[in-house]
């Protein structure tokens, strides 16, 4: 009995961490967000028609996590459809953000505006970052 | 019988427009088409949900010919009747299965670009095209980076056509829209890009040798029109963007948003309007070095590039420049210049602006007043911060034969004709 109510303490403390850490995460994205990538996605991130693009429930947002950190570190102008919509404008380079950073502001896109997919770690910023571009 | 196949082609196509079409246009019933407008001026949607209709072209007979950036029906040009005469579209024939944004009616021929091409349709005397699937190619191989990529046209009085090649680029940078990215000196973009190019208007498959460049340093015109009292060209550049997003020591956001004007200017051959090493700032009416090429906000620069006409506040976007020559309006807007304003982006965090047509009066062939604004409230009509919110944003304007205006707008292809009852 003791032992159940120990196992289950460590869970849900565990939890809460887990919920305590996303959200301080989430809060230090959303400023990020709000000096970097507003200006051409909108506070809403419904983006600009045809222009830039929205990052609510896009396929690349809900997707590949390494993708998107690439895109934000890289920039991109692959005038490949995004979800069958082209947009004219190139995204910028953002390296000189830190791995934190785009760690943080990609977990607030992907969970903004509509949007539930897990967070994006540092360490995984750091492993695209460290890639041959 | 092929006279007869066409307007089977037609009927069909106006079924298909119409289902959706008309329906949009009976909700929006609404007084002026919900536009607010100058004492005396009325507005009607005689058409919508048909494409993305980007520039117009109205003949003499009062039909009307749309350029559209999206496909409708497999077809990227509209030609709209009126047959009943309620003055509602009712019969709509597509054709050209290329999308793009310029169209302009000339001496029996209709002409409308692609993002890379120009061609042109024979007209016959009630100005219908003759020929909807053999269009001429007069240009061919402009530059499409998908930026800036429409290619807008006007034509003047001695057989010339020109082309808007916009600027693949923001500022011309090492890395487009990048913090802190310096600026290419000089310019490479401008060999290509950057400017307006003059060709034959009756002369096939032309490309970069066979034209000239006619003005250069133009980032992006959109709307242009050849004015006929002045028998000169005269262009509206979308400004640059970004000023604070790349340089936030030099600007802040509020800054960012009212800089740099966007801006009118009368071109000769030769003519350089500075971008991208200086913007045009409209609060110090000053040309100021640019800061990706060592610029601080304050210091100048541009001595050989010439200054704007009108300076208008900053990122609202110029879509279509028209000189208006009709005897329907007041005395007031003869000769007199709308522009369409497809309305910002560039100005958040602060609230967007733009999505309107604006007036310029013009006397002998110069700006004789402030501008105005003379149709509002095409997104809807409350402040907004996000761009697709806008229920319409402003991007064609052309002359009816009777003095209306036209203005058409490329969320939901609506067009609008505004006239004037005393
Ligand atoms: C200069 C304007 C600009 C800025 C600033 C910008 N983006 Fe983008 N972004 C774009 C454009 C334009 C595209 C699409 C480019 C293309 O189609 O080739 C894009 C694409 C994307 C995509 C993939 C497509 C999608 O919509 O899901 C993501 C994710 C993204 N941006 C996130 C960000 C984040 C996060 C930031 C801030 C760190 C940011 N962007 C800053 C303009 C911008």
């Amino acid at each position: 009995m003791k032992k159940t109510v120990l196992v289950l303490f460590f869970i849900t403390s565990a939890a809460l961490l887990k919920a305590q850490s996303l959200k301080a995460s989430m809060d230090r994205g959303q400023k990020v967000y709000e000096k970097v990538c507003l200006s051409c996605h909108m506070a809403d991130g419904g983006g600009v028609p045809h222009l830039n693009p929205p990052l609510s429930q896009t396929s690349y947002v809900l997707g590949d996590k390494s993708k998107i950190i690439y895109i934000v570190l890289h920039g991109m102008t692959d005038r490949i459809p995004i979800d069958d919509e082209f947009y004219s404008n190139n995204m910028a380079t953002h390296t000189d953000l830190n791995d934190q950073q785009i760690a943080d502001v990609l977990t607030y896109v992907r969970n903004s505006f509509g949007n539930k997919a897990s967070a994006v770690t540092a360490a995984e910023v750091k492993a695209v970052r460290n890639k041959k571009k | 019988m092929k006279k007869f196949l066409l307007y089977a082609f037609c009927l069909n196509i106006s079924f298909a427009a119409y289902a959706s079409g008309n329906d949009g246009v009976k909700k929006s019933a609404d007084e002026n088409a919900g536009l607010k407008l100058p004492a005396g001026f009325t507005a009607v949607k005689i058409s919508e949900n048909i494409g993305r209709a980007r520039h117009i072209a109205v003949t003499t007979q009062g039909n009307v010919y749309v350029k559209s950036s999206k496909l409708y029906n497999g077809k990227g040009i509209f030609y709209m009747k009126d047959l009943n005469g309620d003055g509602i579209v009712d019969t709509v024939f597509g054709f050209g299965k290329y999308t793009g944004t310029g169209i302009a009616i000339k001496n029996g021929y209709l002409y409308a670009s692609s993002d890379e091409e120009v061609f042109r349709y024979k007209l016959n005397d009630k100005n219908e095209v003759i020929n909807p699937d053999q269009p001429e190619k007069i240009i061919t191989g402009l530059i499409n980076r998908h930026q800036h990529e429409s290619k807008s046209i006007a034509l003047d009085n001695d057989g010339n056509i020109y082309v808007n090649i916009g600027a693949y680029a923001n500022a011309c940078q090492e890395k487009d829209r990048t913090l802190h990215s310096k600026g290419r000196m000089p310019c490479p973009i401008l060999d290509s890009a950057g400017g307006i190019w003059q060709f034959k208007a009756n002369k096939l498959n032309q490309t970069y040798g066979d034209g000239i460049r006619y003005a250069t340093g133009l980032r992006n015109v959109v709307g242009l029109d050849w004015n006929n009292q002045t028998n000169t060209l005269f262009v509206m550049q979308h400004g640059r963007d970004q000023l604070h997003d790349n340089w936030p020591e030099l600007f802040d956001s509020k800054q960012s948003a009212e800089l740099p004007a966007e801006t009118m200017y009368e071109l000769h051959k030769g003519s350089n309007a500075g971008w991208p090493y200086i913007y045009y700032d409209p609060i110090q009416h000053k040309k100021i070095l640019a800061p990706e090429y060592g610029g601080d906000g304050k210091i100048e620069g541009g001595k050989d590039a010439q200054d704007p006409t009108v300076a208008f506040p900053g990122h609202m976007a110029p879509n279509a420049l028209l000189f208006y020559t009709g005897n329907q309006f007041p005395e007031k807007y003869k000769n007199g210049a709308f522009i369409a304003f497809h309305g910002s982006w560039n100005r958040a965090p602060e609230p967007q602006k733009g999505y309107l047509v604006a007036f310029v009066p013009f006397k002998n062939g110069k700006p004789s007043g402030e501008w105005e604004i003379f149709a509002d409230d095409f997104a809807g009509g409350d402040e907004f911060m996000s761009p697709n919110k806008a229920k319409h944003r402003p991007t064609g304007l052309a002359q009816g034969p009777d003095g209306s205006l036209y203005v058409t707008d490329d969320v939901k292809g609506a067009v609008y004709k505004i006239s004037y009852k005393k």
